[in-house]
């Protein structure tokens, strides 16, 4: 038996937190919080992976929410760069202003 | 009984705060205007989600979780933070426009289709969760996992991780170049 809550409660945290760096995505420019709220959602879906494997008894779900992570880590890694580098020539750090991918 | 029952209510205190704090950060998250403030959330954020996989008996994800996320992670986004310097974008500058208005929409969309989703499909099958060891999460079970039934997956994220790595590195030095170019 799991104790306290069911599995269900933590997917509703899991689709709230989703929900939310979606709309952090959506709605901000600065792009360091737009990375930030990719984070939040990468861990609501972690949080999923991880309800449904203690809910099935398997460890696939442990194993895919670490893999998760360290994709985030690599991501993270890239769009860092990429702000450090934006910075670097001086442009605006604003999504909406780094429409095109010329150097 | 009593003993499991008494359990059982600690469980749910510290699920109602964990929860609470969880769902609290993620919106501090998005809405403080200083990325800075946005980075120490996300860092409370990751600490109530490694209490609530740790109540999911996922030990050596949460202590990932916080090892990795919380410390390495968040810290290389702290320091990038305070090179870029402080800079206050408000969220919702000049009032709601449009595109605020579609962005609740759309996230508010995306909340509701997946509580429709849990709640068709599972909504019966969910409500128990059977009986796990102890050894279920443990780190040496998920060292045998990783190195029996998901050694690809493993291996895949070694490569991926030498990937960024050398990206990172490459954006890095690009830049310089072009930077010194400018300048010279």
């Amino acid at each position: 038996m799991l104790l306290g809550p069911g599995v269900v409660w933590y997917l509703g945290i899991a689709a709230f937190l989703f929900a939310t760096g979606a709309f952090g995505v959506l709605v901000r420019r600065n792009p360091l919080i737009v990375l930030l709220s990719l984070e939040i959602m990468l861990n609501g879906a972690n949080l999923a992976l991880i309800a449904f494997s203690r809910h099935a008894g398997n460890g696939a779900g442990q194993i895919f929410a670490l893999s998760v992570m360290a994709v985030a880590a690599a991501e993270v890694c890239v769009g860092l760069g990429l702000v450090v580098a934006i910075h670097r020539r001086r442009l605006a750090l604003d999504v909406d202003a780094l429409s095109e991918l010329r150097g | 009984m009593l003993a499991i029952t008494a359990g059982g209510v600690v469980v749910w205190a510290v699920w109602v705060i964990a929860g609470f704090a969880c769902l609290a950060s993620g919106l501090a998250v998005v809405s403080f205007t200083n990325p800075f403030y946005s980075a120490l959330a996300l860092i409370g954020n990751l600490g109530s989600l490694a209490v609530l996989y740790l109540l999911l008996s996922a030990e050596f994800v949460a202590a990932a979780q916080v090892l990795v996320y919380a410390g390495a992670v968040m810290v290389m986004f702290l320091f990038v933070t305070a090179y870029v310097g402080p800079r206050h974008e408000p969220p919702w500058a000049g009032g709601p426009s449009w595109k605020t208005l579609a962005a609740v929409l759309a996230a508010g969309a995306i909340f509701v289709e997946i509580i429709v989703a849990i709640g068709l499909t599972a909504g019966g099958r969910l409500r128990t969760s059977p009986e796990v060891g102890s050894v279920f999460g443990s780190p040496a079970w998920i060292g045998r996992l990783f190195l029996t039934d998901h050694l690809l997956a493993f291996e895949i994220t070694s490569i991926v991780l030498l990937v960024a790595a050398i990206g990172g590195v490459i954006l890095g030095s690009h830049t310089r170049r072009a930077v010194r170019g400018e300048m010279g």
